[in-house]
C-alpha cells in the first residue's frame, strides 16, 4: 500500500506543474483550519475563565468592571458557598447518589443485558423492545405519575427514591449499550467454562464480566455524565428532600435576585465544574474512544 | 505374546480415548442447555428479573399511568378523580400559553438541530481534512488539542451552563457586553440580551449550540476517521477539492451519524427545559422562550393540575415520536444507497 502510495505521488508530481501553488494553498487552509478552531476554542474557554476569575472577586468588583482582575483573590467566596450556600452538602449527596445509582445500575444493567444477549427464551424481543420505549420516551411524561408512586412508597424526597429512580431512567441506555458488547463476546469461552465446571452465576461474574470491562468503562462514563447533570428527576421528584448538587445550584441561583452574592454564586459554579472537568482531562482518551464506540453500532 | 499385548494396548487407547471422552461431555453440554436447573432458574430469576422489575415499576408504569390520567381531571390530592376522556387535551390545544410553548419548542427543532450539526460538521471537517494535500491524507496537526477543550462543555452540567451563561449575559456586568462596548459598541453597554424578546431566543439558543457542538464534532470526526482512506485517495486522484470531497463523500458516508446527531438534538430542542429554567425561570419576555416542558411542570408542581400535565406530557411525548419518524422518514426517502455507491 505504501509504495503504491508512494507511485501515485511521484506520479502526480511529474504531471503537476502547479506544485508551489498547492502548497502555498495547503498553508492557507492550514491557518484558516487553525484560526476557525482557535476562535471556537476560545468561544468555549473564555466564559469559563471568566467564571473561575469572578469567583474571587467581591460583588462590588464585578459590578465595576467585568475584565479587572481582583484587587485580592477571595477564597472566602469558595468558604462561603461551600458552608452557607450549602454546596458542601450538595456535593456529598451527588455524591453519595450518583454513586450509588452507578454501582446499581452497571450491575443490573450488565446482568439484564448478558441475559438478553446470550440466551434466546419467549420474551426476550418484547423486554428488548421495552428498554427501546423507554430510551425514546421523554422523562417528563413519566414525571407526574412516578410522584405518586414514590410517595406511596415514602420514598419521595429522599436520597434512596432518587437512587432507585436513576437506576431506572439509566438502565434501558446501559442494557443496549451493552448488549451489543455481549453479543459480540465469542460463545467458545461461555462453552469452556461450562467444561471446567463453572455454573451460570461463576460463569458471568468471572468470565464475562471481566472480558466485558471496556464495554463498562464507557458505559460508566456516559452514565456518571448523565446521572451528575441530571436536573428534571431531582426537582420533580426530590423538591422538599435533601438537595443534590445541580438542584442545589439552581436554588441557589434562584435566590440570587434578594441577596446579590455573585462572587459565591461564581465560586458555586466553579465548584461543580471543576471537578468534573478534571475527572474528563484524566480520561479523555477513555471517552472520546467511547464516543466512536457508542455510535458505530 | 508379551510383546504383542502392549501393543495392542497402545493401538486400543488411541482410538479409543477420545470417542469415549467427547461423546459423554457433548452429552452433558446439551443436558445442560435444555434442562432447567436450579442454578439456571436461579440465575435467570435474579439476573433477568430484578433489573426488569425495577424498570417496569419506576419507568414503564409511569409513563402508561400518564396516559390514563391524561383523560382525568385529577388534581393528584383528592381521593377521587372523574374520567373526562379528551377533555384536558381540548383544553390544552385552545391555551393561547401552551400553543405559544409549542411553537417555541417547534422552532427549537427546526434551528437547534440544524446549526449545532452544521458547525460540528464544519470543525470536524477542519480537524480531519485540514492537514497536507500531498502525501497520505493527514488530518490538521495538533488537532487533538482543539478536540479536548471543543468537549469540555459537555462535561459541564447543563444547569450550570445555564447559570453561567445568565451572568454572561448581565445587561451591565455581564462579559459579553463588557466585551462588546470594550470594542466600541457603546449601544450594548446594558443591552439585555435576555430581557429583549427579540434576542432572548437566539441567546437562548447559543447558549445549547455552545454546549453541544464539540461532543458531535467530536462524533463526527470519529466517524470521518472511519472512512477508509482509500477513498479519499482515490476522489484527490480524480481531481476533487477539499470542499468537494468533504461535500460529495465525507458527509455521504458519516450519513448515520449525522442522523443520529439530528434525532438527539431534536429531542433535546423538544425537551430544553434545564436551560430554559436556568436562563429564563419564567418564560422570558412574552413568553418568548418559554418551552412546554416548562408548561408541563408548572402546572404539575405549582397548580396542582396533574391530569391536564400528564395531557401535556402525552403531547410532548407524541410530537417527540413524529419528530424521529419524520427524520428517519426524511432519511429514507432521500435514500441511502444512491450516495453510497461512489
Amino acid at each position: 500500500m505504501t509504495t503504491k502510495l508512494a507511485t501515485q505521488e511521484r506520479v502526480s508530481l511529474h504531471f503537476n506543474p502547479r506544485k508551489p501553488a498547492t502548497s502555498t494553498n495547503d498553508k492557507i487552509v492550514g491557518s484558516v483550519s487553525h484560526g476557525v478552531l482557535m476562535l471556537w476554542s476560545a468561544i468555549v474557554i473564555l466564559p469559563l475563565l471568566w467564571t473561575v476569575m469572578s469567583s474571587f472577586k467581591t460583588s462590588s468588583e464585578i459590578f465595576s468592571s467585568p475584565f479587572a482582575l481582583p484587587a485580592q483573590w477571595r477564597f472566602d467566596n469558595y468558604a462561603r458557598a461551600w458552608t452557607e450556600a450549602g454546596i458542601g452538602s450538595y456535593f456529598l449527596n451527588s455524591v453519595i447518589v450518583v454513586g450509588a445509582a452507578l454501582i446499581i445500575v452497571m450491575v443490573l444493567g450488565s446482568m439484564c443485558a448478558y441475559v438478553l444477549a446470550r440466551y434466546t427464551f419467549p420474551g426476550a424481543k418484547a423486554i428488548y423492545y421495552l428498554m427501546l420505549a423507554g430510551l425514546t420516551f421523554p422523562i417528563f411524561l413519566a414525571m407526574v405519575p412516578l410522584f405518586f408512586i414514590l410517595r406511596n412508597m415514602g420514598l419521595l424526597n429522599t436520597l434512596p427514591g432518587l437512587i432507585v429512580t436513576y437506576v431506572g431512567f439509566a438502565l434501558p441506555f446501559t442494557v443496549f449499550f451493552l448488549f451489543s458488547f455481549f453479543k459480540s463476546l465469542p460463545h467458545e469461552i461461555t462453552e469452556a467454562a461450562a467444561l471446567d465446571g463453572a455454573g451460570e452465576w461463576r460463569t458471568f461474574f468471572q468470565v464475562m464480566l471481566p472480558m466485558a470491562k471496556p464495554g463498562l468503562a464507557s458505559v460508566a462514563i456516559f452514565n456518571f455524565l448523565g446521572l451528575w447533570n441530571q436536573f428534571l428527576i431531582p426537582v420533580s421528584i426530590n423538591a422538599a428532600g435533601p438537595r443534590v448538587l445541580s438542584q442545589g445550584l439552581a436554588a441557589f441561583a434562584g435566590q440570587m435576585g434578594y441577596a446579590v452574592d455573585f462572587g459565591a454564586l461564581f465560586a458555586a459554579v466553579t465548584v461543580t465544574v471543576v471537578p468534573v472537568l478534571i475527572i474528563y482531562i484524566i480520561f479523555q482518551r477513555q471517552l472520546q474512544g467511547s464516543v466512536s464506540q457508542g455510535t458505530s453500532k | 505374546m508379551t510383546a504383542v499385548v502392549p501393543r495392542q494396548s497402545t493401538q486400543a487407547t488411541p482410538t479409543h480415548l477420545p470417542d469415549g471422552d467427547s461423546e459423554p461431555a457433548a452429552v452433558v453440554i446439551r443436558k445442560r442447555r435444555k434442562k432447567l436447573t436450579f442454578d439456571k432458574v436461579s440465575f435467570m430469576a435474579v439476573f433477568l428479573g430484578l433489573p426488569l422489575a425495577i424498570y417496569l415499576l419506576f419507568v414503564i408504569s409511569p409513563f402508561a399511568q400518564a396516559f390514563y390520567y391524561s383523560m382525568t381531571d385529577w388534581s393528584g390530592f383528592s381521593p377521587t378523580m372523574n374520567f373526562t376522556g379528551l377533555d384536558n387535551y381540548r383544553r390544552i390545544f385552545t391555551d393561547d400559553i401552551f400553543m405559544k410553548a409549542m411553537s417555541n419548542n417547534i422552532i427549537l427543532v427546526i434551528f437547534l438541530p440544524i446549526i449545532t450539526i452544521v458547525l460540528s460538521l464544519i470543525l470536524a471537517t477542519f480537524v480531519t481534512v485540514g492537514g497536507s494535500s500531498r502525501g497520505q491524507i493527514k488530518g490538521l496537526r495538533n488537532s487533538s488539542f482543539y478536540r479536548v477543550v471543543s468537549f469540555f462543555p459537555y462535561t459541564i452540567p447543563a444547569i450550570a451552563i445555564g447559570i453561567m451563561w445568565g451572568q454572561i449575559y448581565d445587561p451591565s456586568n455581564g462579559l459579553l457586553n463588557g466585551i462588546l462596548t470594550a470594542i466600541g459598541l457603546e449601544n450594548f453597554e446594558s443591552y439585555p440580551w435576555l430581557g429583549d424578546k427579540n434576542t432572548a431566543m437566539i441567546a437562548t439558543m447559543f447558549v445549547i449550540v455552545w454546549g453541544f457542538v464539540g461532543f458531535y464534532m467530536v462524533l463526527f470526526v470519529a466517524g470521518i476517521k472511519g472512512i477508509p482512506a482509500e477513498l479519499f485517495e482515490a476522489a484527490r486522484i480524480d481531481g476533487a477539492g477539499r470542499f468537494r470531497t468533504a461535500v460529495s463523500i465525507t458527509i455521504p458516508l458519516i450519513r448515520d451519524n449525522i442522523q443520529t446527531a439530528y434525532v438527539y438534538m431534536g429531542i433535546l430542542a423538544l425537551d430544553a427545559f434545564v436551560y430554559m429554567a436556568a436562563l429564563n425561570s419564567g418564560g422570558g419576555p412574552d413568553n418568548s422562550t418559554l418551552v412546554m416542558a416548562q408548561q408541563l411542570f408548572f402546572t404539575a408542581f405549582n397548580k396542582g393540575q396533574f391530569g391536564l400535565a400528564s395531557a401535556m406530557g402525552v403531547v410532548l411525548a407524541v410530537t417527540t415520536l413524529i419528530f424521529s419518524g419524520l427524520v428517519f422518514l426524511m432519511n429514507r426517502l432521500t435514500g441511502g444507497d444512491k450516495d453510497v455507491s461512489l
